[in-house]
């Protein structure tokens, strides 16, 4: 157990360390010159060269990549280009509308997803399951924004429950600040709840047809009750893993949706960052967005063995 | 009265007929035994009394257990009745277990749900029927989980489960076919006990005659879903009036023809193996540390001469197979040399052992896993063909596949079928033809004939004897099945724990084995003969 935790370690951290390489080499490659966009296109070259100098673009590529990461474990990310504050300020503001819109989606995605699929699985073939898997695969093909804006139209504008955008900030208070996050990750866990819930139909019909299903229905329990206790837990790997894979695609949708809602949040930062080419701030919020999908899946890897035995005492 | 009355039952699937009016009926305490061949509908008339059928199923007629319709009982009387009243027993252990559950959770999780009693009085009676199926506490605690137990063990979990609240009728589906011979004993008496123990009415399913004569006192014989002949086991088996029976009962000891004697001190040998070691290495005990590792083939030397025919015969996990594959060149050995036809095939490269591979072939077990489901025949036989060193033409290869389909009894017209419209003895023939198309001079099988019922196996060791004695073929086969090494075989080999223990003559070994490991298998070897013979002077 603890060589397999060792090792899972092991490879998230080495995970993190080439994701980083790769992030600092790509926006090393993209054209602009960052020094030449702070200065406006009247500058000239000896003052271009001059701030280059001040920001260490002349530096080593290796030591440039060395002094960023080592700023990235000492959380000193560095100073933005435009806004001309430090990077973590800028973050620590979005980070607390990012975070908790991402795991709402997620936790609101499982929470419908497992339900339809065990209803699907158990009615395989009949009208409840065709009519649920036509529903997901609805959720499959439209994007998320369209649902946004479908939302928005039926809460915000015809019903007038939950603002149809942007966020009073927790200081407003907890309730009005979920209120205006409500929508969004409703939005943003849709698709997934969709996919989510046709790889848990999948798995438990994979698994209901398994003997250990028979001797349990042998034992007598009723189908219900071998559905909840023994086949939802087998199902739960394949449903873990897409769920792992699923959340950096929740990430990249919170890009789209925040900027649909004018959520100030971490994906409109990396957006509007990348347009005024400061790269630092991109640099910076990919790698912390890297980071949170690097330890979603470590918890992945983890609820593994926490699922199955068989991966606890392989070691 | 009966305990279990089956009366004019009829089952379709869809609009597939799968049971026509089947009468059968078990008395408390009877030991009831249903034969037939696969796909006669044996254990669909078990999972009809079980009411655990698939879907699309749809029976009629008259089941009664107990003074209940069970026909036309509801879920929930059902759900009452199973685990409790009637326990069922699985042919797979190794599938039969939830995977993440322990097994005292598996034990208890039925006595909790029918008596409603506590987790500490479920659990302590769990125990109880744990140690009562030989699985005691301190080897085997609740907390174990299946993948730790070995199939043997985890048939007795299986068994418990269904045991634990003294049903009164136990149903037995092929409860011992995945098991070798010595384990098969022990479950099947283990079995003999607690029926007698709790004068439980037993429905025993099996495909082996040998198997339900020694543990039926009646028997019913069912083919293509209709019962052929029923009545008591010693005389329905000793007299054989039913064609039928009498043609299981032959086909179940057939022996094939085999005039041409193949035997050692022909010339030079066609295999030598001279002192083989495989070692796997141990389980990881920590990030750093490894138990020392496990030897599963230990220094073995044997000799086949070219045309002999060899059993190579021991209990699951005893290294037959992995011996196998390192003659094959498919596993590398640790230390030891292989010769094949004078060469040394140990350590060579792939390309080195092409001329090699030529002359050697296999056929495997499981006639249905052995095939690309999505290949014609044709492009399946012709595998092998890329050892060849000229590669046919087309044409020619067409040519070579037709003529090994043709040897085994096979139509050329077969070669644009794909494998899922061959039965399964069919396709068994597939892989002979697929492994004599390169004219080997030695064919591996590994336990070839296990898979198939005794009719189709019968033939298909005729089969084998008449390659043997037409094309000169030597064979070794890897089987935990006595009757087949005694059909087939001049020589057997006995292996046990990785060393070969005895050696000689098929039927000195067989007739008169002097190690220990070779007595276990023939005293635990189901035998047609000498069951009829005990249930016969039983009786008077």
């Amino acid at each position: 157990m603890t060589a397999y935790l060792l090792k899972r370690l092991i490879i998230a951290l080495a995970t993190l360390v080439l994701a980083s390489m790769v992030v600092f080499a790509v926006l090393e490659i993209i054209p602009g010159d960052p020094a030449r966009l702070m200065l406006g296109l009247n500058a000239s070259a000896d003052q271009v060269e001059v701030l280059r100098n001040q920001m260490g673009l002349n530096a080593p590529l290796a030591l440039r990549y060395l002094h960023w990461a080592g700023g990235l474990l000492s959380l000193d990310f560095g100073r933005s280009y435009t806004y001309s504050v430090p990077v973590i300020d800028l973050v620590r503001e979005r980070v607390v509308v990012s975070l908790p819109l991402a795991l709402i989606a997620l936790a609101l995605s499982t929470i419908i997803a497992i339900p339809v699929g065990l209803y699907s699985a158990s009615r395989r073939g009949q009208a409840g399951d065709t009519i649920a898997m036509g529903a997901t695969q609805f959720g499959v093909a439209v994007p998320n924004f369209w649902f946004a804006l479908m939302l928005i139209y039926l809460f915000a504008v015809w019903l007038r429950l939950v603002p149809a955008g942007g966020f009073p900030g927790w200081s407003a208070g907890v309730w009005p600040a979920l209120k205006s996050l409500l929508l969004p990750s409703v939005a943003l866990a849709l698709p997934q709840a969709a996919i989510l819930a046709r790889v848990a139909r999948s798995a438990l019909i994979e698994v209901l047809n398994e003997d250990y299903i028979r001797t349990a229905r042998a034992k007598g329990l009723p189908y219900r009750a071998v559905l909840w206790r023994h086949a939802l837990r087998n199902a739960m790997i394949p449903v873990l893993t897409i769920l792992g894979l699923q959340f950096a695609f929740l990430l990249a949708g919170t890009i789209i949706i925040e900027n649909v809602f004018y959520l100030p949040g971490l994906g409109r930062l990396v957006f509007q960052a990348i347009t005024q080419r400061d790269l630092i701030v991109v640099e910076s919020v990919v790698m912390l967005l890297v980071a949170a999908v690097i330890a979603v899946n470590l918890i992945v890897d983890l609820s593994y063995a926490v699922v199955d035995p068989r991966l606890r005492s392989r070691q | 009265m009966s305990l279990l009355e089956i009366e004019n039952l009829s089952l379709a699937i869809g609009d597939t007929p799968i049971l026509k009016a089947v009468e059968l009926s078990v008395a408390p305490g009877e030991v009831m035994g249903l034969v037939g061949e696969s796909g006669s509908g044996k254990s669909m008339t078990a999972l009809t009394v079980m009411q655990l059928l698939p879907f699309a199923a749809r029976a009629s007629g008259r089941v009664s257990f107990d003074g209940i319709d069970i026909l036309a009982a509801s879920e929930d009387q059902m759900c009452a009745l199973r685990g409790d009243d009637i326990g069922m027993v699985f042919q797979e252990p190794m599938t039969a277990l939830n995977p993440v559950k322990t097994i005292g959770e598996q034990v208890a999780e039925g006595i909790r749900w029918h008596t409603r009693s506590s987790r500490a009085e479920a659990e302590e009676r769990a125990r109880k029927m744990l140690d009562r199926v030989d699985l005691p506490a301190a080897l085997f605690p609740l907390s174990r989980y299946p993948h730790e137990l070995s199939g043997g063990q985890r048939q007795r979990v299986v068994i418990a489960i269904a045991c634990a609240l003294k049903p009164k009728l136990l149903i037995a589906d092929e409860p011992t076919t995945a098991l070798d011979v010595v384990l098969q004993a022990q479950i099947l008496d283990l079995v003999r006990d607690l029926v007698a123990e709790n004068r439980m009415g037993l429905l025993l399913i099996s495909h082996d005659l040998a198997v339900v004569t020694e543990m039926a006192d009646r028997i019913t014989i069912l083919r293509h879903g209709e019962v052929m002949e029923a009545g008591d086991t010693a005389r329905t088996l000793s007299e054989q009036l039913h064609p039928y029976t009498r043609q299981l009962a032959q086909a179940s000891m057939h022996v094939p023809a085999r005039p041409k004697a193949h035997g050692a001190g022909q010339g030079k040998p066609l295999l030598e193996v001279e002192g083989v070691t495989r070692d796997y290495p141990g389980r990881r005990a920590s990030l750093f540390k490894r138990a020392a590792p496990v030897r599963a083939v230990d220094e073995v030397s044997l000799s086949m001469a070219p045309g002999q025919s060899v059993a190579l015969v021991g209990r699951s996990g005893c290294g037959k197979s992995t011996l196998a594959r390192m003659i094959l060149a498919l596993d590398k050995s640790t230390s030891g040399t292989i010769r094949f036809r004078g060469e040394t095939i140990t350590g060579k490269s792939e390309t080195e052992l092409k001329p090699a591979r030529r002359d050697m072939q296999v056929v495997f077990q499981d006639p249905y896993g052995s095939f690309d489901p999505r290949q014609k025949v044709e492009k399946l036989v012709a595998e092998p063909l890329h050892v060849l060193e000229k590669k046919p033409t087309p044409a020619e290869r067409r040519e070579m596949v037709a003529h090994a389909l043709h040897e085994v009894g096979l139509g050329p017209r077969d070669m644009d079928k794909y494998p899922h419209e061959f039965s399964g003895g069919q396709r068994q023939r597939l892989s002979i033809a697929r492994a004599i198309i390169t004219r080997p001079k030695l064919v591996v099988a590994d336990e070839p004939v296990s898979a198939l019922d005794v009719s189709i196996r019968a033939q298909i060791l005729d089969l084998f004897a008449e390659l043997n004695q037409k094309l000169g073929i030597a064979y070794l086969f890897i089987t935990h099945d006595l009757t087949v090494a005694r059909a087939i075989t001049d020589e057997v080999l006995v292996m046990h724990d990785g060393r070969i223990v005895e050696r000689g003559k098929t039927s000195e070994v067989l007739d008169h084995p002097q190690s220990e490991a070779a007595k276990a298998l023939v005293a635990a070897a189901p035998d047609l003969h000498r069951a009829i013979a005990r249930r016969l002077q039983e009786q008077g």
